[in-house]
């Protein structure tokens, strides 16, 4: 986790909704292979700063570059190079396994042979080679985030976004999901990544506190629970958001 | 191109799989077809008639007994002058009036052809084209009887008015008023649905932040419909012509032509329907009473625009399926050419190019 390339650069990013700040003036960086935590609460401003970096929405001002791509004129560049994986369970109900897994790979451009290979080992990887052909409405939830995740980096995008990926699962299912996001950024896969559970945020490599639209904080975990003298993450956000 | 078909390929699994919309896209139109097709040609029985006998001879009371004992007529009276014709039809009991000639008889032996007249109230224009066929057809039956070992065949020519309604607005009316539902329904609401779904699902937002090209994703999902629609609009005209013996008199090439265009406008309202509502319930809400309702009550389909109040007249205006109607009418019902529909069908592509940049526009600001 050394390596210090810059794989996201944020300047002075500001969105504006009419008179309502989003995001006021958020400056960060994350390193090339790291676990960087996006944290904050509900209307903070998370969700807005991830659609401007995945190339969605148009910043109001300020310089973002991802994956060494500009948001303003290379959209498209970005998202080829980025995997995306959203709150709300993306993947089609009423499709097999193998048929979405073909769809994704399909949208990202992976010629048959790519998708095969791919599908073959992330499936492996799940142990869910079995189960290829049952449609995903007849999957557990657990799974379906998982397979979700998977889907996100089946096209081996330089950064993944994860926003919220484990809301509504149960602990144990938590823990694997954190197992396969750490091999994922073991295999030079950035992973930016919301959440909700304080006990994730100590999961990652650095984390950074979003209040109001604007990052109170940025630092690596330990560093953050010093500085605050705190027991835990959650202290640390407790004590943030009460200031 | 390639993702284009991965697109296409994957929305066929979702129609196909889901029972709920296939019966949708294939039941319905069948079943809408025969529906109103059948409402409407039902069978008659027990019409009452008034039969205006100027020759009261042997022959006429032939007839007028075997139309009486046919089953499907009862007499409501009987008339001695002209002028009752109109008294009785006003009184609205009497359907049809049935008119013999003076000297009857006597025309078919010496002339070897004789008249009847046949006056019916087309105001109930179905109805009225049936009772008329029936009548017809026991004249014809009744002189068939009459020719057997005949060498000059002798003629009984009846002559047809329908009085209140000589066009017979109505009849036909329903296989161009159905193919504007089935067409508006499939291609406008299914559409605006399939889309809404992806966006309640939260897969429309995987697919944004994917590279497809946003015009590619909703070009992928419509295609399957366009195609689908199709298929539909054939079915309709087949089973309207050899189930209703709707008749296609103009071009054929000219009708589904009409029909494609507007189910490219449909489509791009269905697109447009989905770029504002962010469910599949609001996209069906606002597809009923934007589309559904409008297409059965205000396009001519059912009601006759011309009975309606100003307001509604005039709301008429702007709803695409009147144009439709008008257009597959003229081309199916009176064979006629571009030349009489080019103001319509000039209307629906306006239609269609405006909903499809407003949906850009929409699209446009949702992104920013």
């Amino acid at each position: 986790m050394k390596q210090t390339k810059n794989i996201i650069e944020v300047k002075n990013l500001v969105k504006k909704f009419g008179r309502f700040v989003a995001n006021d003036n958020l400056n960060f960086e994350v390193k090339k292979g790291e676990i960087f935590g996006f944290l904050g609460a509900n209307g903070a401003g998370k969700t807005t700063a991830i659609k401007i970096l995945c190339g969605l929405w148009r910043p109001t001002s300020g310089e973002i570059n991802v994956a060494g791509y500009d948001v303003y004129k290379q959209t498209n560049e970005i998202k080829k190079h980025i995997g995306y994986m959203s709150q709300k369970f993306s993947m089609y109900e009423d499709l097999t396994i193998k048929e979405n897994f073909r769809f994704y790979g399909g949208i990202y451009g992976l010629s048959s042979l790519q998708i095969k290979k791919k599908t073959k080992e992330l499936l492996q990887r799940l142990g869910l080679e079995e189960s290829q052909n049952k449609l995903l409405n007849a999957i557990p939830l657990g799974w379906k985030q998982k397979l979700a995740f998977s889907v996100a980096i089946m096209h081996e995008p330089k950064i993944v976004f994860l926003d919220e990926p484990t809301g509504g699962v149960d602990p144990i299912t938590r823990r694997q999901f954190w197992d396969m996001i750490y091999e994922t950024a073991n295999s030079g896969i950035t992973v930016f990544v919301t959440t909700h559970y304080m006990d994730e945020a100590e999961y990652c490599d650095r984390v950074s506190i979003m209040v109001d639209g604007k990052i109170e904080a940025l630092d690596t975990p330990e560093k953050l629970k010093k500085d605050f003298s705190a027991e835990s993450m959650n202290d640390v956000f407790l004590k943030l958001a009460r200031k | 191109m390639k993702l284009f078909w991965a697109f296409v390929k994957k929305e066929f699994f979702h129609i196909f799989r889901d029972k709920q919309t296939l019966l949708i896209l294939f039941g319905l139109p069948v079943a809408l077809i025969l529906i109103f097709g059948y409402v409407i040609s039902n069978e008659i029985k027990d019409v009452q008639i008034a039969i205006f006998d100027q020759s009261k001879d042997a022959t006429t009371q032939k007839i007028t007994n075997k139309i009486l004992s046919s089953g499907y007529f009862i007499l409501n009276m009987d008339i001695d002058n002209a002028n009752e014709i109109e008294a009785v039809f006003r009184k609205g009991k009497v359907r049809e009036v049935i008119i013999f000639e003076p000297d009857f008889a006597n025309n078919l032996e010496k002339n070897g052809t004789a008249n009847i007249q046949i006056i019916a109230d087309a105001s109930d224009a179905n109805t009225a084209n049936l009772v008329v066929n029936y009548t017809k057809a026991i004249i014809y039956d009744y002189l068939k009887e009459l020719n057997v070992n005949k060498k000059q065949p002798l003629q009984i020519e009846p002559q047809v008015r329908m009085i209140y309604n000589e066009e017979l607005k109505g009849s036909y009316m329903f296989v161009p008023g159905t193919m504007a539902l089935i067409l508006m329904l499939v291609s406008a609401i299914m559409t605006s649905i399939s889309i809404a779904r992806e966006k309640e699902l939260g897969t429309m937002e995987v697919l944004l932040v994917s590279p497809l090209k946003p015009v590619l994703i909703i070009l992928g999902k419509v295609t399957p419909y366009v195609a689908l629609s199709f298929i539909n609009t054939i079915t309709i005209i087949l089973l309207g012509y050899f189930v209703f013996g709707v008749p296609v008199k103009g071009s054929v090439a000219l009708l589904i032509g009409e029909c494609m265009l507007f189910i490219l406008m449909a489509l791009s309202l269905g697109i447009l329907i989905s770029t504002v509502s962010k469910t599949q319930e609001t996209a069906m809400f606002v597809s009923m009473f934007t589309l559904l309702l409008p297409t059965i009550l205000l396009s001519g389909f059912i009601f006759p625009v011309e009975n309606m109040p100003d307001i509604l007249q005039w709301l008429s205006h702007i709803v695409p399926p009147k144009y439709f109607i008008i257009i597959i009418k003229n081309i199916m019902l009176k064979g006629t050419g571009m030349l009489f529909v080019w103001k319509e069908t000039l209307v629906l592509f306006g239609m269609m190019v405006f909903f499809i940049l407003l949906s850009v526009r929409k699209f446009k600001i949702r992104l920013e």
